[in-house]
């Protein structure tokens, strides 16, 4: 029997998010975050959550922060747009070493760089991961949370309208009451009085041996840290076809399952084309990306948007091999990233023009 | 502090800064501190509470930080009878950055932005904020209060006093306003700070209890 149900994204992903041990949720309706909004309220009570819908995002990032301070798990969310009024609280939790998990369920691939560079003020990076569907975003979902507590910092699950709002077959894990162990930096009040207060803040919490007020300090000590995260946080990537192929196709998101699978097809017709989908979009996995395109003669970039992965694909293969755009921009008429282009015989169709 | 620790909070409580002149107490008290943005604190002590509601959670606000930049939080978090307790440090000016003009500059004011008085077809009318707040039916506790003469701090103790009275015991969201000096910011000598404050700030921002249970 399997344990399987038939889930929206936006569920799969609430459910994933409350049994990983998630306990507060702050966010503001915005399409296509909206419905997992909805269903952290439904599912955060039954594990004596909380779940606030927020005034704006400014509030939501604020409320996440304080609950983050607790120990608690905390999360919030939202569409690119409405990650563009949390970035200056996003930059100073990450300085305050704080776990979050950001859903950011943008509205098509234009918000790359928004998600990867740090979208705020200050020199600062966070973990982005970004699934291609819903059984893929149940392992994100848990991983986000524990990458964020190992770590200290704001972790993103980067996703987009097909991910909140597909229907797929899934398991999710079973969701317990109760809150999980809080870690020995959380406040709870009860330090107030002994001579050694605890303090959170972006401008120097002590942690890593820091001492006193010192922003120069601090701020090379986060440096340090993002260095730490770079280096030590294990890339993950999808490859395929890659070991004889002689056009190397990269892709992330939900558009990249479908470029996955126009790769499968030509194939399966005699064409020598191959895949890698960077799931860990911070760090981008550089190595493993140079690794599956070192054998082809060129490689290339599909994504929704004017070419913004396609920097960082370009890094990765320094100059080894071509790396031509073959995407672009794709828009419905609503705006909500449902490009028309997401289409397999189109993307194959680029695929070949870049093979010839 | 005093109040925290007559009531003997402080091993409960936990303090959410704004940025503003008085963020160089953060560091330098024996309570748990969380260091928040300029305006954002109501949102992250709405998290605190929210996730430890035995706690004591309070703000400490400038009027740049609470009344300019988090109106919005501040009033959200009232109108919610978020169970939290925000002080409110009231001078009209930026002091931090030198002396402009806020959202609770007096009338006639002169600051660095409102160089001739602050004017009200040019700059606005002061947001007398403790009496929006009052209006909330989740506000429980409103007081505004001065620190320009020792009657008043008494006075000003007293009704934080009772505000974290209130928090504890769950009745809603308080607020403590308290009209503070900034000589420097004011452009007066330090000695002037009491009287300008009587002249200047008392008769626009008016001293009392707003709403008490």
């Amino acid at each position: 029997m399997s344990d399987r149900e038939l889930l929206e994204g936006s569920e799969a992903i609430a459910r994933a998010a409350v049994a990983a041990g998630c306990r507060f949720f702050a966010g503001y309706p915005m399409t296509p975050f909206t419905e997992l909004l909805e269903q952290m309220a439904v599912w955060l009570p039954k594990a004596d959550g909380v779940c606030m819908n927020a005034e704006s995002e400014l509030e939501a990032v604020g409320m996440a922060w304080g609950a983050a301070t607790t120990g608690h798990m905390a999360a919030t969310g939202s569409t690119g747009q409405g990650l563009s009024l949390m970035q200056e609280s996003l930059s100073e939790i990450t300085n305050a070493r704080l776990p979050l998990v950001v859903f950011n369920m943008a509205r098509g691939q234009g918000d790359y760089f928004q998600a990867t560079r740090g979208g705020g003020h200050g020199d600062y990076r966070h973990i982005v991961l970004a699934p291609m569907d819903v059984p893929e975003a149940v392992e994100a979902t848990g991983l986000a949370f524990r990458l964020a507590n190992q770590w200290r910092t704001p972790v993103m699950v980067l996703g987009d309208y097909y991910l909140a709002h597909t229907y797929q077959a899934v398991s999710v894990p079973p969701i317990e009451r109760g809150a999980p162990e809080r870690p020995d930096w959380a406040l709870n009040g009860s330090t107030g009085g002994s001579g050694a207060a605890k303090i959170i803040s972006p401008l120097g919490s002590g942690v890593d041996g820091e001492e006193g007020f010192d922003l120069g300090a601090h701020y090379a000590a986060c440096a340090a840290h993002i260095e730490a995260m770079s280096a030590g946080v294990e890339p993950l990537v999808d490859a395929g076809f890659c070991d004889d192929a002689d056009l190397v196709v990269a892709a992330y998101g939900s558009v990249g399952k479908f470029v996955r699978y126009a790769c499968l097809r030509l194939r399966e017709a005699g064409h020598k084309v191959g895949y890698v989908r960077p799931i860990t979009l911070w760090p981008f996995p550089s190595e493993a990306v140079r690794d599956a395109i070192a054998g082809a003669a060129k490689a290339a970039v599909y994504e929704q948007n004017m070419g913004q992965m396609l920097d960082d694909v370009r890094l990765a293969v320094l100059g080894a091999a071509p790396v031509e755009f073959i995407g672009g921009p794709s828009w419905d008429p609503a705006g909500f990233g449902i490009g028309p282009d997401i289409n397999v015989p189109d993307i194959s169709q680029r695929i070949l023009e870049a093979m010839t | 502090m005093e109040a925290v620790e007559e009531l003997q909070l402080a091993p409960r409580a936990i303090t959410v800064f704004g940025i503003g002149c008085y963020t160089a107490f953060a560091h330098n008290l024996d309570v748990e501190v969380v260091q928040a943005l300029h305006g954002r604190a109501p949102s992250v002590a709405t998290g605190i509470k929210r996730m430890l509601p035995d706690g004591f959670v309070l703000t400490v606000q400038g009027d740049g930080d609470m009344v300019n930049e988090g109106l919005q939080e501040m009033l959200h978090a009232a109108a919610r009878g978020e169970s939290i307790t925000c002080l409110l440090l009231n001078n009209g000016v930026f002091g931090e950055t030198g002396g402009q003009m806020t959202a609770t500059t007096a009338l006639g004011q002169r600051t660095k932005t409102s160089i001739e008085g602050r004017d009200p077809h040019q700059h606005g009318h002061p947001i007398l904020l403790s009496d929006l707040a009052a209006a909330l039916e989740g506000a429980a506790y409103v007081a505004r209060c001065a620190v320009n003469n020792a009657g008043n701090v008494a006075r000003t103790k007293r009704c934080i006093t009772r505000a974290f009275e209130s928090q504890m015991a769950g009745a809603g969201f308080s607020l403590v306003e308290i009209l503070t000096m900034c000589p420097t910011g004011w452009f007066v000598d330090t000695l002037e700070g009491p009287g300008y404050l009587k002249d200047n700030l008392a008769p626009v921002h008016r001293i009392g209890e707003l709403k008490a249970p």
